[in-house]
């Protein structure tokens, strides 16, 4: 009896998990197998072929599944970094330099921290066309140029910096960028970095936009990529699909596996998705 | 004397009023580019939307009328609008309660593990990092009627094959599970990092006190204490159902009447160029996201989630 009861825990845990990892495990499984394989629905690899090369090589060959991920880190880091050289020296401000409208700037931060980006999405669509600005990286990465997250979350951090420490930097003839950069961030960079987790991972998985502003499929970051891909396939072929979904997830997949404790933090620091 | 002093006093206030003035400007420069992009991704955006809603302005049109609120009535007699937020209410009605249970059922066991925890953070919190339109057109293939194995698993217990993803009546139910299956892990993290703000002692207290079984513990420590926690979390969830488009778009695309909320507002703002009436259906959909955002924004404020 004690005994059931301490297994008990981890024999519901193993079935919710397996529930879980269960479409990862098809996915991988199926993007090796051969398309006479598909129709066998067993879930053990009963590998009659391993066909691995074909399926892979399909799914970068009928879709440039190579430039749906080159895209995905160029609007990626384009983001992260507009967002980060905005945010911090205005985080700094609200948290340690006293200057007329900080309140107001306040409260307009905590304001926009309410509205969903697709509220926002028509004007700003409607913006870019009148600018003839459709189809263009900028178009993807502008909306996201300021984080009010980032914002907020460093304001935060920073506000427990040692006012002692920056008088005398000050003192010392540091400039206030120099401060800013140079010392209160440093003092912040988990910070940073779980920020920085948060906004590539939202970016990468982000399909709504792109589907706006991208019809030109060499512009195409990988959830987009991969909505193309799927309606080109069409259930046709299996192993590819699966392959190419395999190729779009690792990425994000295998850097939560190697920075577990980040990644968690990362995106759980809040629930504005 | 005080011709003397008077000269020696004023430098330093001098100097302190350069200090001053110093800080106020840098206070200025350092958050004007981020004012600037508040204007122009916030504020403007924000007016231009309102004016399109009472507007009947098409993308590209070259005339336009004031119509006043007739978008926002037309909205609530649209029929296709109406079923949208239908569905997007069935669908929240399923992935809310699924996914916070489920979420904290998962975190209370996991707390009790030692060893094996972080293996089990990571099968649960897989999906919430995986890119979800590829993950949806995993599901496609793992609830296909003929070569998905879940239905092989309902046939071979002698059901009928379910039509997940045809059938318009499991559809939403369907898009419904894929939704909790995604949130389940995020949430079991937030209740975790509530559990293990915990205090020990209380237990210790509450078993003194005669709470002998560790369900009455529950309900004496744990549930009470998680309050704050399962709140955040059920708004959390809330929003990202009220949300949901990626599915929608992969898996069904609207088909048989499934449009949720977004993805109806997609449909009419960006494929119809309805843009005036997109604007009212986007105020709509704003004035619904608000209720629950502010409230997270507040509790926010309160105290930033790691």
């Amino acid at each position: 009896m004690a005994r059931i009861t301490r297994y008990l825990p981890h024999l519901v845990l193993a079935v919710g998990a397996a529930a879980m990892l269960l479409p990862f495990y098809w996915m991988v499984l199926t993007s090796v197998r051969s398309a006479s394989e598909i129709f066998d629905i067993s879930l053990l690899p009963t590998v009659q072929g391993f066909n691995g090369p074909e399926n892979y090589g399909r799914a970068a060959s009928q879709v440039p599944m190579g430039r749906f991920m080159l895209n995905g880190v160029i609007v990626c880091l384009g983001i992260l970094v507009v967002q980060v050289v905005t945010a911090v020296p205005a985080a700094y401000a609200l948290a340690k330099l006293p200057f007329p409208g900080r309140g107001l700037f306040m409260t307009l931060v905590i304001a926009a921290l309410c509205v969903p980006m697709q509220a926002l999405a028509l004007p700003l669509f409607v913006g870019l066309a009148a600018t003839d600005l459709l189809n263009t990286y900028f178009a993807m990465m502008a909306p996201f140029f300021l984080s009010v997250f980032a914002i907020f979350l460093f304001r935060q951090a920073f506000r427990s910096y040692p006012d002692e420490i920056i008088e005398a930097a000050r003192l010392d003839g540091f400039s206030e960028m120099e401060i800013c950069w140079g010392l209160v961030l440093r003092a912040a960079l988990p910070s940073l970095a779980a920020f920085s987790v948060f906004s590539i991972v939202a970016h990468w998985n982000d399909l709504y936009w792109p589907m706006i502003v991208i019809s030109d499929i060499n512009l195409a970051p990988p959830p987009l990529g991969m909505l193309l891909f799927a309606d080109v396939e069409s259930g046709a072929n299996y192993g590819a699909l699966m392959a190419g979904a395999t190729l779009i997830t690792a990425p994000m997949v295998v850097c939560f596996l190697l920075a577990r404790r980040h990644f968690i933090a990362g995106i759980t620091m809040t629930g504005v998705k | 004397m005080s011709t003397v002093a008077v000269p020696m006093q004023a430098v330093p206030r001098r100097r302190a009023l350069d200090a001053r003035r110093r800080i106020l400007l840098n206070g200025l420069a350092f958050t004007a580019p981020a004012a600037l992009l508040m204007l122009a991704i916030y504020i403007v955006p924000m007016i231009v939307l309102a004016g399109f809603a009472v507007t009947d302005y098409r993308l590209g049109a070259l005339a336009f009328e004031f119509v006043g609120l007739k978008n926002f009535a037309d909205a609530f007699s649209d029929p296709v609008f109406m079923r949208a937020m239908w569905n997007t209410l069935i669908y929240s009605l399923i992935v809310i309660p699924f996914g916070v249970a489920l979420g904290l059922g998962a975190a209370l066991l996991v707390h009790g593990t030692r060893r094996t925890r972080s293996f089990w953070e990571v099968a649960y919190f897989l999906p919430v990092t995986a890119t979800l339109v590829a993950m949806a057109t995993v599901w496609q293939f793992l609830l296909h009627p003929s070569i998905g194995p879940v239905n092989a698993a309902i046939r071979w217990l002698g059901f009928e094959p379910v039509y997940f993803l045809s059938n318009p009546q499991v559809l939403i139910p369907t898009l419904a599970l894929i939704g909790v299956w995604q949130v389940l892990g995020f949430n079991m993290v937030l209740f975790l990092a509530g559990l293990n703000s915990i205090p020990k002692d209380l237990y210790e207290a509450a078993r003194l006190d005669g709470a002998k079984n560790p369900l009455d513990r529950f309900f004496v420590v744990t549930w009470p204490m998680l309050g704050p926690t399962t709140m955040f979390v059920i708004v959390t969830t809330s929003i990202s159902a009220l949300k949901v488009f990626e599915t929608v778009a992969v898996l069904s695309k609207g088909r048989s009447g499934s449009e949720t909320m977004l993805f109806a507002l997609y449909l009419e703002g960006f494929e119809y160029a309805n843009t005036g009436y997109a604007a009212a259906l986007t105020l709509i959909f704003l004035a619904i996201v608000l209720v629950l955002s502010i409230g997270q924004t507040l509790h926010l404020d309160r105290k930033v989630h790691y």
